[in-house]
């Protein structure tokens, strides 16, 4: 796992106002993270209701949306994150053996 | 008509505002536009110009119309949409610097996206509406937004969102484009139909015969009129332009204005001296009798009047034309170079019927012609049936009448054993106001060119078929020529002549024999005349001296007498 601990892991949640769907999100995500990543990540929470304009950068459609913008490739996953093996696959994180 | 309008101003003003889209032809089929406000959907298979269609309502709303707006691109990358539509003349990203047109490619790749749990659309919702209020947009182009079901598999929710947009959209105020691909069995393949309820447009692109055509049709259109036929459509350097060809009525103005036929002895064969401005012609006539230069001698006439005429020659390209018609001493080049004249030259076969009218259409909406030549008509029937020339030769009749320009067409017919030529006598007799046919005229070893006029509307007309004949200086109709046995043409005719100035010398040398003869007859009796005038004068002389004698005798003898008879006394 020597080569996890260096990788760093950079995410962008968007949002739309403080919804039910985008709260669940967050939550989601940053107990994934907090469990699988040892604390090599960032989650930057950006508000499209206060910053439209950054909603065409990433094309983003749905919200709420997650961004992988780091590791390479960027990676998408949309929807509340409820279901925690998907995220994790989706994002390519491997769990942390406990 | 006009009273009309206005009775139903009031409640026009109540029924649905309406946004131009500034195409030609489609403001008319629509009775104004799209709705306003409104979503609009325009659904058609795959190349049929649904993104140029829509495209286009986007950019004349900004050119002509100042409304702005964002076209949100499902399909292609922006960039490659700029390069797509700069071949139809529209400067995208001028219009994107000056702020009024906003263009967004949403892209979506469904390998990228991982989707777990609930989610919407809000962040669509979000981009549209942050482009919809930076450039104040009045209108809004979705192509494709079908595309969302191939990057998103939630199709519940995507269903539920895209009605919700459609919502939102009437909410804004903006007029929206939304384009769909064909479905098999619905109008789109998503049945986006349900949806949009208010107005939808159906593009179609057919091939028949190897030819093909565009076709529009609205399929529907809340709380409005609108033309609900199939109409043909164009799309060419200036982008799509609909034709709503039935649309039109016998109403149109007549004109008494009369325009010469461009030959003398043809003006005189009617009662006015030419056609009537605004009419129809026709010249029919079988190959080889100079139809094309019959219809050259109006051009060339109308020219020299400072009349514009548009040619189209559907047999030769303008510079064959124009060098034939060198021959027959008619310069058309001097026309063209001045711009009153334009020769049009095509295949039928370049594309359907619909199409050639659709871009005769045009050509007359922007030359603005005083006279149109059509030569000739009956090569059209190689793209479409006999119904189909007509319905197209009546649309196109019609529109020339309603801008009272004055129509020629040839047609060539095919000289059969009966006489009857198809095309002309059963489709286009009844539309054409002026008929004239040429024919051949054959005989003793020969042929020649006869010219007559079948009818005139309106106008007396002479009933003679008369020899024509084309030289270097052009067409000049002879003096009508009857024999023993009915007219006579070509070296019957000077054979006629040289018959008729024979018989005049000989006429000539008759009277003067006689002349001569009753000369001598005079000279003859005048010299018997002096002959008795002589032996009258030496019978006179015979006689003068017999009485002088007589005299001297008497007065011989009167002394003696005298005495002799004083003495019986």
């Amino acid at each position: 796992m020597a080569k996890s601990k260096r990788e760093f892991w950079q995410l962008k949640l968007y949002v739309a106002g403080q919804t039910p769907k985008s709260v669940a999100a967050l939550t989601n995500i940053k107990k994934y993270c907090e469990e699988n990543l040892d604390g090599q990540y960032t989650i930057e929470v950006v508000d499209l209701v206060k910053n439209p304009q950054l909603a065409a950068g990433d094309q983003i459609l749905a919200i709420p949306t997650l961004v992988r913008k780091v590791p390479e490739p960027i990676r998408k996953i949309i929807g509340d994150l409820s279901n925690e093996e998907k995220v994790l696959v989706g994002l390519d994180i491997k769990p942390l053996v406990k | 008509m006009a009273s009309k309008q206005n009775k139903n101003k009031s409640l026009k003003d109540l029924a649905i505002p309406k946004s131009p889209t500034g195409i030609d032809g489609l403001d008319e089929i629509t009775d104004g536009g799209l709705p306003q406000g409104r979503p609009t959907l325009v659904c058609g298979s795959a190349g049929c110009g649904k993104t140029l269609l829509a495209m286009q309502f986007l950019i004349k709303g900004i050119t002509e119309y100042n409304e702005p707006g964002v076209f949100l691109t499902f399909e292609e990358p922006t960039e490659d949409l700029q390069k797509n539509v700069a071949s139809l003349g529209f400067d995208l990203k001028k219009l994107s610097a000056s702020n009024m047109l906003h263009i967004d490619h949403v892209e979506v790749e469904r390998q990228e996206i991982e989707e777990t749990g609930e989610y919407d659309l809000e962040g669509l919702f979000i981009r549209l509406g942050y482009a919809i209020d930076k450039i104040k947009a009045k209108r809004v182009v979705l192509d494709t937004i079908e595309t969302l079901f191939g990057g998103l598999k939630n199709e519940g929710i995507l269903r539920s969102e895209i009605r919700r947009l459609f919502h939102w959209l009437k909410e804004k105020g903006v007029t929206a484009v939304i384009t769909g691909e064909r479905g098999e069995a619905s109008l789109t393949r998503q049945g986006l139909e349900e949806y949009v309820s208010d107005c939808v447009i159906l593009l179609d692109f057919r091939v028949t015969d190897q030819i093909s055509t565009r076709r529009l049709r609205i399929v529907k259109y809340r709380g409005s009129s609108h033309g609900t036929n199939e109409y043909p459509f164009l799309i060419d350097e200036n982008g799509v332009s609909v034709l709503p060809i039935t649309s039109l009525r016998l109403e149109h103005k007549v004109s008494a204005e009369i325009v010469p036929t461009g030959i003398e002895g043809l003006n005189h064969m009617f009662e006015k001296g030419g056609y009537y401005k605004g009419s129809s012609v026709l010249i029919s006539g079988t190959a080889g009798t100079a139809k094309t230069t019959l219809a050259s001698y109006f051009a060339n006439e109308t020219c020299k009047n400072k009349g514009r005429v548009l040619y189209f020659a559907f047999e030769e390209s303008p510079s064959q034309l124009v060098r034939n018609m060198q021959s027959v001493g008619i310069d058309l080049e001097s026309h063209v170079k001045k711009g009153l004249l334009q020769i049009h030259s095509s295949r039928p076969s370049l594309h359907g019927l619909e199409m050639h009218l659709l871009s005769l259409h045009k050509l007359v909406k922007d030359f603005k012609p005083d006279a149109v030549v059509i030569d000739p008509i009956s090569n059209l029937i190689s793209v479409g049936s006999i119904s189909e020339v007509r319905a197209m030769l009546v649309r196109l009749i019609d529109l020339l009448k309603l801008n009272n320009i004055t129509a020629l067409f040839t047609s060539l017919t095919q000289q059969n054993i009966s006489g009857t030529n198809e095309l002309t006598e059963e489709s286009v007799s009844s539309l054409v106001d002026t008929w004239i046919t040429v024919r051949d005229v054959e005989g003793v070893g020969e042929r020649n060119r006869g010219l007559y006029i079948l009818k005139s509307r309106g106008m007396g007309h002479s009933n003679q078929v008369r020899e024509f004949i084309i030289s270097r200086n052009g067409i000049e109709l002879l003096e009508l020529e009857i024999g023993p046995e009915g007219m006579l043409t070509g070296s019957a005719r000077k054979k006629h002549r040289q018959n008729v100035s024979a018989q005049k010398d000989k006429n000539i040398k008759d009277i003067q024999r006689r002349d001569r003869e009753i000369a001598r007859k005079k000279k003859i009796l005048e010299s018997n005349i002096e002959t008795m005038r002589i032996q009258f004068e030496s019978a006179a002389e015979e006689l003068n001296k017999l009485e002088m004698e007589e005299q001297e005798l008497s007065e011989k003898l009167t002394p003696p007498i005298k005495k002799h008879i004083k003495k019986l006394k």
